[in-house]
């Protein structure tokens, strides 16, 4: 968790639900066999089916179906039969001037996401949809009620997606984030999506709403659009649970609307009004037949999914002392089956998962095998490498393989006599007296500050060979 | 002369294709005018398809089971290339980028598409009077309607513009046209004719079937057109048509139950004439001659049929009809902004009855409404299909009249919606259980106009419907029919 949790004024807990729609990467969209790819020139990627021509039909895509239940899940839902429905409303973009979604029997209900501090928000349902083309406004700014003219795209249109829906569990903006970024991280465990915020296939609705703390009311909430990164949904959490604050404040209350998020502007504005468009209409779509998966279907879906990250990091915590924001870089990384295999080798465990979140920030470790990382981790531990020393031949490790004692040898790394160090910081205290007296006497911020001035001079003298940590305790045992 | 005689003589080589055509297109000429069964006449496609079965004729190639026979469609059949309207304004000019199955297979079969049919509106009417393009005629008497909403491909057949032609059914939309006509019409068990192409007005309930002269031709266009098409998520799999080979079986020892609320008995349904269900008497008793076992019985909730429908279907339609918004085909009217355009598009494109009936299924789906009217018309139609299930427990196939009276003249009905949406109490049940049911001609009206008897069957079951027919039409021909 991020240290800097932005608050709200004492009295107001923040209440927030995150609707997320994810892209299936499925070779071809939800109802026809259009390749699911709509990064191609305008209106390429099309058939009458996903043009929505009259007479056509759709064919519901088993892979489609699948993946959904894969993350129905892996969210730990349940998951049934479920029909498909028709939400009618009008909009250029849609096709059919309905989308073909489910309503009340979605695919997956009733789960739950565990972050990675632990803490538990409800997942209310998940299900199969079609995505819309895109409208591009041209003229007037590019808002729909002052464009010269509109040009639709429908190469999106038909592209499978899924809706999961949060209950309103979420307290703070960092489990908001923190929410996104474990959903994320199952996504890309269960291949069922590449989840990239910043191009799309994973956008981000967030209800807002506040209440006094204490209070186990719902209030008014705004659903907020057009959010597309982690950081943008945090910052626009805080604008509008701030302006509800202020509403409330005023002796007056927040509208229920869906309004758009402002990245420039660092605000949201009321987006299109729900007066006319909440009567949807859904009823059961007839050109379609109900997905009826067996027990025997969700068992093999069950056994297809694989360790899912919470698990994974439960494994490292449970060997483990660091904190969760280790463990989360690690398993996101997918690094922690050589973690875990090098601690299996007898390396120290918080030491193994702190090289591996500060140092191997790289995306091709391959040359890191868990006998090469476990040997690095001893030399370390054991002393005949400095701190230092080892981040340098992990870096070598890394980069382009080898074995930790020869790459240490050929660097001239050896470990310095514990000696020759005391005779170092004695000449050290000797030439610069006044430090000395601020290290000794001065208060804690003093304190650390010359032990950090110290410690580099001798980094200087010995080409940071020396180990920091016996640094540290000859000056306290000097100073003591 | 019968389709499948034309298909073996241009089989055979004895007569051409072209020449079966060049004859076809002579009764157009001569009486399109006036009856106006089609919204389009294709000859240069005709003459084309014609001339590629006599080619394949002349080489020794292999032909289809329709080599040469000339063939109307629906203008709701999506067809490549040729301009199909639904007979609405809002679609004048469009034309699809694709063929539907039904239109594929027929091609494949050596069939010869003469022309599009006229029809209701969107398939929303009884009469083809509901037509942006101005009604058809019924053939066998100009100052009366053919039936709808099919009554250009009804029309098509008895003018023997073509022996054969394709309509859809929603409500009754083949069965009484082809009873008002004089001809036989079918709809099949629903997913048993792909809908891929069909334009669609109520989803759950709208097919494809035949039209004919006579019940052998029928079936042989049935079983083209028939069997399962992966386009259609509806359609029915491992099922092999075989309409052709129930022609000859007879109905000895057959169980044949007469539905009481349909047919004048007790409970029945107001509004039957007297001559059709004195036809429809006949019919029962040429049967029970001719081996059946004959009952009457009771469906109760036949006569509930029709609000259901005329809730579930413009329920769907509502929807199924929202993507002519101007945007993307057919019709735009410019305005400001584009709302105001989908609005101004949809008032001058579609005709009364269409907005009609999208009003009542947009009315039937809203929120407070729902449950009252499209949740409880959904419990009519499961009581229905419980009520048939059981009454096929002890009955092979059910016989009622077709249509409540023969073909009415011009206007009777069109002032009144509710007295025109009567004319679909006997054929509407079928279409909301997906069952098949045939419309066979028995016999004259006292206006000397032909009746129609139907004979309803199970799910899957379209083979015996056209079994029954073949024995009424054989009892017909042979006098049993006044």
């Amino acid at each position: 968790m991020s240290p800097h949790e932005p608050t709200l004024p004492d009295e107001w807990e923040l209440v927030v639900g995150l609707e997320v729609h994810v892209e299936l990467a499925t070779r071809t969209k939800l109802f026809c066999g259009c390749a699911n790819e709509f990064s191609t020139d305008p209106n390429t990627n099309v058939c009458p089916v996903c043009l929505g021509l009259p007479g056509s039909l759709p064919v519901m895509n088993g892979k489609a179906v699948d993946y959904a239940m894969k993350l129905g899940r892996a969210l730990g839902c349940e998951v049934h039969g479920s029909v498909m429905a028709r939400k009618n409303y009008f909009y250029p973009d849609m096709a059919k001037d309905y989308q073909t979604t489910q309503y009340d029997k979605p695919t997956s209900m009733d789960g739950e996401l565990v972050l990675s501090d632990g803490a538990v928000v409800g997942i209310e349902r998940a299900h199969i949809e079609e995505d819309a083309g895109k409208t591009t406004h041209i003229g007037g700014g590019g808002r729909i009620n002052d464009a010269m003219f509109s040009l639709v795209d429908y190469n999106r249109a038909g592209v499978p997606l899924v809706e999961v829906v949060s209950r309103p569990d979420i307290r703070t903006i960092d489990h908001a984030k923190a929410y996104v970024n474990e959903l994320r991280d199952i996504l890309l465990a269960i291949e069922v999506s590449d989840a990239k915020m910043e191009e799309g296939s994973m956008r981000v609705d967030a209800n807002v709403s506040v209440r006094p703390v204490g209070s186990e009311e719902l209030r008014t909430r705004c659903e907020l659009k057009n959010i597309n990164s982690v950081r943008s949904m945090g910052r626009a959490i805080e604008y509008e649970a701030q302006r509800h604050v202020d509403l409330y404040n005023s002796g007056e209350a927040p509208r229920q609307e869906t309004r758009h998020w402002d990245e420039d502007g660092g605000r949201s504005t009321p987006g299109r009004s729900k007066e006319d468009a909440d009567d949807y209409r859904y009823f059961q779509e007839p050109d379609l037949v109900p997905l009826e998966p067996s027990a025997a279907d969700v068992a093999a879906i069950d056994a297809s999914l694989p360790v899912l990250p919470a698990a994974r990091r439960a494994r490292l915590a449970d060997l483990s002392g660091v904190g969760p924001d280790v463990l989360s870089t690690v398993v996101e990384r997918g690094q922690d089956g050589l973690a875990l295999d090098a601690i299996e080798a007898g390396a120290d465990a918080d030491k193994v998962l702190t090289r591996l979140q500060n140092d191997v920030a790289v995306d091709d470790w391959s040359n890191l095998t868990p006998p090469l990382l476990a040997a690095l981790i001893r030399m370390e531990t054991s002393g005949e490498l400095t701190a230092t020393q080892a981040k340098q031949v992990l870096s070598d490790m890394v980069e382009s393989g080898g074995d930790p004692a020869t790459i240490a040898s050929g660097r001239g790394f050896e470990a310095m006599e514990s000696n020759e160090l005391e005779g170092l910081v004695d000449q050290l205290i000797a030439d610069n007296p006044d430090e000395w007296i601020r290290f000794t006497s001065g208060d804690d911020g003093e304190q650390k500050k010359m032990q950090g001035f110290f410690t580099g001079q001798i980094m200087k003298a010995t080409n940071g060979q020396a180990d920091g940590r016996a640094i540290a305790q000859l000056l306290a045992a000097k100073g003591s | 002369m019968s389709a499948r005689s034309i298909a073996a003589d241009v089989a055979s080589g004895a007569r051409s294709a072209a020449s079966v055509l060049d004859e076809h297109l002579a009764r157009v000429r001569e009486r399109e005018e006036e009856i106006h069964a089609f919204n389009l006449v294709t000859e240069e496609k005709a003459r084309s398809q014609a001339d590629a079965v006599d080619a394949a004729v002349a080489a020794g190639d292999p032909v289809g089971p329709l080599a040469g026979v000339p063939l109307a469609l629906k203008d709701n059949m999506c067809t490549r290339g040729i301009p199909t309207t639904c007979s609405s304004k809002i679609l004048e000019g469009w034309r699809p980028p694709y063929d539907a199955t039904v239109v594929s297979r027929l091609a494949d079969a050596g069939a010869v598409f003469v022309g599009k049919t006229n029809l209701d509106e969107f398939a929303m009417g009884s009469s083809t009077e509901n037509s942006a393009f101005g009604p058809t005629r019924n053939p066998l008497d100009t100052g009366r309607v053919p039936g709808g909403s099919s009554g250009g491909s009804a029309a098509a057949v008895a003018a023997n513009f073509a022996p054969l032609a394709i309509g859809s059914d929603t409500g009754g939309s083949i069965r009484q046209p082809a009873a008002f006509c004089g001809i036989v019409g079918m709809k099949p068990t629903y997913g048993a004719v792909s809908r891929y192409g069909l334009i669609a007005f109520g989803s759950s309930l709208d097919q494809f079937g035949p039209f004919a002269t006579d019940v052998a031709d029928a079936a042989a266009l049935y079983d083209v057109i028939a069997g399962h098409d992966p386009l259609d998520s509806t359609s029915i799999t491992d099922f092999t048509p075989n309409a052709v080979d129930h022609l000859s079986r007879g109905v000895q020892g057959l169980r044949v139950g007469v539905v009481r609320e349909l047919s004048g008995g007790a409970g029945s349904v107001e509004g039957l004439s007297a001559d059709v269900l004195a036809r429809t008497n006949e019919a029962v008793e040429a049967l029970a001659a001719a081996g059946a076992i004959v009952e009457e019985v009771s469906v109760p909730s036949a006569t509930l049929g029709l609000s259901a429908y005329y809730i579930v279907a413009p329920a769907e339609a509502s929807s199924n009809l929202a993507r002519y918004d101007g945007v993307r085909y057919g019709l735009r009217v410019d305005a400001p902004t584009t709302g105001e355009m989908n609005t101004a598009t949809r008032t001058a494109g579609f005709g009364a009855e269409v907005k009609r009936r999208i009003m009542l299924g947009t009315y039937a789906l809203s929120a407070g409404y729902y449950d009252a009217f499209y949740g409880k018309a959904l419990k009519v139609r499961t009581m229905m299909l419980r009520d048939f299930a059981s009454v096929y427990e002890n009955f092979d196939v059910l016989i009622t009249p077709t249509a409540p009276t023969t073909a009415f003249p011009f206007g009777e009905r069109s002032s009144d919606p509710m007295t025109m949406y009567v004319n679909d109490v006997c054929t509407i049940p079928s279409n909301l259980t997906g069952h098949p049911g045939i419309s066979v001609p028995f016999g004259v009206g006292d206006d000397g106009l032909p009746v129609g008897v139907q004979v309803l069957a199970p799910a899957l079951a379209d083979g015996l419907t056209f079994q029954v027919a073949a024995v009424l039409e054989a009892a017909a021909n042979a006098g049993g029919a006044t």
